[in-house]
């Protein structure tokens, strides 16, 4: 369904960090931001739902057991279902997303993030890593058919007191480009995405 | 309305004695728990159907045959019957063979399976499951129904001047209700047939057995067959049950926290919150059933989950005595007092049990339907 300009792109974000305060969610409060920005300069607002998978940890796991979601994570998971955007941002683990962070997006519905327009990042204790982006999220939003932005943003610690090098832009410019990149899709008529069943509603 | 017991027949080690049953033992267990429901004054015996460990109940019809030569009033059912992978040729015949020995008492749930390497095992495709249901349903009913069918389909080979054996009994097939979780292809074709529906609403929140109940309800009324209201409902339901509700939640906890299906997963004050299990006392019990009919409206079946888990025969045993002492006959009492006129009480019982008399029956003329 296309909603009018003047209704709030509403975009969800998913964190999956685990300390508090997280470097993860900080990445993700950054991108929000931007991405803020830059669909103000396009005089669009923004309705943001933070979904922090750390509070959702039990929950998760229950669903896992039960089949069935408790309250909670039903919540989170119809939010991001419903969202127009993603930005979903997991720290790496043992060469990959975190176990967490999968979990979620295992127990989503299957077309819940179909033609969804995703930003993908990640953080790390070192930029050897940053490779995960394109060879694990990237893949796996691919297969959920969501419409991931050509700029997946990658903070390593040294990222964040870091100025860049050579070949390699600072952190706020490739979160930048990133967040353009998503509020060109946000702002573009929604025309070319399918309409989609209310997901709450299971025989629609 | 009629109420009842149905059990997956899992064989599972008591988590307080550490003590696994043999199958044997699990078999006998079963014998005792059905005969046992009879005694407290319930109406229905519903056994599953499942072909690995750690299951017994791999031959419904043998087990439900014996409990018909040693029951007098019981409905012997079951819960579920896979239309998916049983030949439905034989589903027919073991089941209007059961009619006979049961003089009528016999009805049955169909239901797909959902663990996967059944279908294999059995020569089919679990990706197919609803379209196996749809079709083997379909061919069931005409070979119920028609002395002679010729028929062609996608999933067993063709039949030419079939006729099933036994012809059901006084001619009048078993009532059949179709159980779904969440597939709304499964309520739609009992709506479309005028079937019952049933929810074993034990594993999911109420909402969400509302929501099935409610399609089934509109598609019933949508295919001609009555007021959404009058469509027949069943629902399971699983307790457990002591005089102090204290008592019942230390007993039963164990047994929960290790259960095979949700045990290592959510608290049992969350599970018994968020879905319909409840653990407590006898006006607990019958507080929370009377509370289904505020989500699914008037229904005709109610059958509990009693004997799971790993809980002994002998705990199994006094649950039925306190099910049939002080929750069921309260629940008749409530229930059909706030049961409208017009809606059914039980699902339409076989006339030779309607009769009341296990006398044999005058030659009745066949019920024929359209395919």
């Amino acid at each position: 369904m296309t909603a009018p300009r003047t209704a709030p792109v509403r975009l969800a974000v998913v964190s999956a960090g685990l300390g508090v305060p997280s470097s993860t969610r900080l990445l993700a409060d950054r991108i929000t931001a931007s991405v803020r920005g830059e669909l103000a300069a396009r005089e669009r607002p923004v309705e943001v739902t933070v979904v922090e998978l750390r509070d959702l940890a039990v929950p998760i796991a229950h669903h896992l057991v039960t089949g069935f979601p408790p309250p909670a994570l039903e919540e989170a998971s119809l939010a991001v279902a419903r969202a127009d955007g993603l930005i979903a941002v997991t720290p790496v683990f043992s060469a990959s997303f975190s176990g967490l962070f999968k979990s979620f997006f295992d127990l989503l519905d299957p077309d819940a993030l179909t033609g969804t327009p995703v930003l993908a990042a990640a953080t790390g204790g070192t930029a050897r890593h940053s490779l995960v982006l394109e060879h694990a999220l990237r893949p796996l939003f691919a297969h959920l058919r969501a419409r991931t932005v050509p700029t997946a943003v990658y903070a390593a610690s040294e990222d964040w007191g870091g100025a860049g090098d050579a070949l390699t832009e600072d952190l706020p410019v490739r979160i930048g480009r990133a967040a353009r990149e998503l509020a060109v899709l946000l702002d573009a008529p929604a025309a070319d995405r399918a309409p989609q069943p209310d997901p709450a509603d299971l025989f629609a | 309305m009629e109420f009842g017991i149905f059990t997956v027949g899992d064989v599972t080690t008591d988590p307080t004695t550490g003590r696994t049953p043999s199958e044997h033992e699990r078999i006998k267990a079963t014998l005792a728990i059905a005969q046992k429901a009879e005694e407290v004054g319930l109406d229905v015996f519903a056994t599953g159907e499942h072909h690995n460990p750690p299951f017994v109940p791999s031959s419904p019809t043998t087990l439900l045959g014996y409990l018909a030569a040693r029951t007098e009033r019981l409905v012997l059912s079951t819960s579920t019957t896979l239309i998916t992978t049983n030949d439905p040729v034989k589903i027919a015949e073991d089941y209007a063979y059961l009619q006979h020995l049961a003089e009528g008492r016999v009805d049955l749930m169909m239901g797909r399976g959902n663990t996967g390497p059944v279908y294999p095992w059995f020569g089919q495709d679990i990706r197919r499951g609803i379209e196996l249901a749809v079709e083997n349903y379909a061919l069931l009913r005409r070979l119920w129904r028609e002395d002679v069918v010729d028929w062609e389909g996608t999933f067993r080979t063709p039949l030419q001047g079939f006729t099933a054996t036994p012809r059901p009994l006084d001619g009048v097939p078993p009532f059949v209700w179709h159980g779904s979780i969440r597939s709304p292809e499964i309520a739609e074709q009992a709506a479309y047939y005028g079937d019952g529906f049933f929810h074993n609403n034990i594993f999911w929140p109420m909402s969400h057995t509302r929501r099935m109940v409610d399609l089934y309800r509109q598609r019933y009324a949508h295919h001609g067959h009555g007021g959404p209201e009058q469509a027949v409902v069943g629902l399971g339901g699983q307790v457990f049950m002591r005089g102090n509700s204290q008592d019942a939640v230390r007993e039963f906890r164990p047994y929960f926290d290790n259960a095979p299906v949700y045990g290592h997963g959510p608290s049992l004050e969350d599970f018994t919150e968020q879905t319909p299990l409840t653990v407590g006392s006898p006006q607990q019990v019958v507080e929370r059933t009377l509370g289904f009919r505020d989500a699914v409206g008037d229904y005709q079946r109610q059958l509990f989950l009693m004997d799971h888990a790993g809980l002994p025969l002998k705990t199994v045993l006094e649950q039925l005595d306190i099910l049939g002492e002080e929750v069921v006959p309260v629940l008749r009492k409530e229930f059909a007092a706030l049961r409208p006129a017009g809606v059914p009480e039980t699902a339409p019982p076989h006339p030779a049990v309607a009769r009341g008399s296990a006398a044999p029956a005058a030659p009745a003329a066949h019920a024929v339907e359209e395919g």
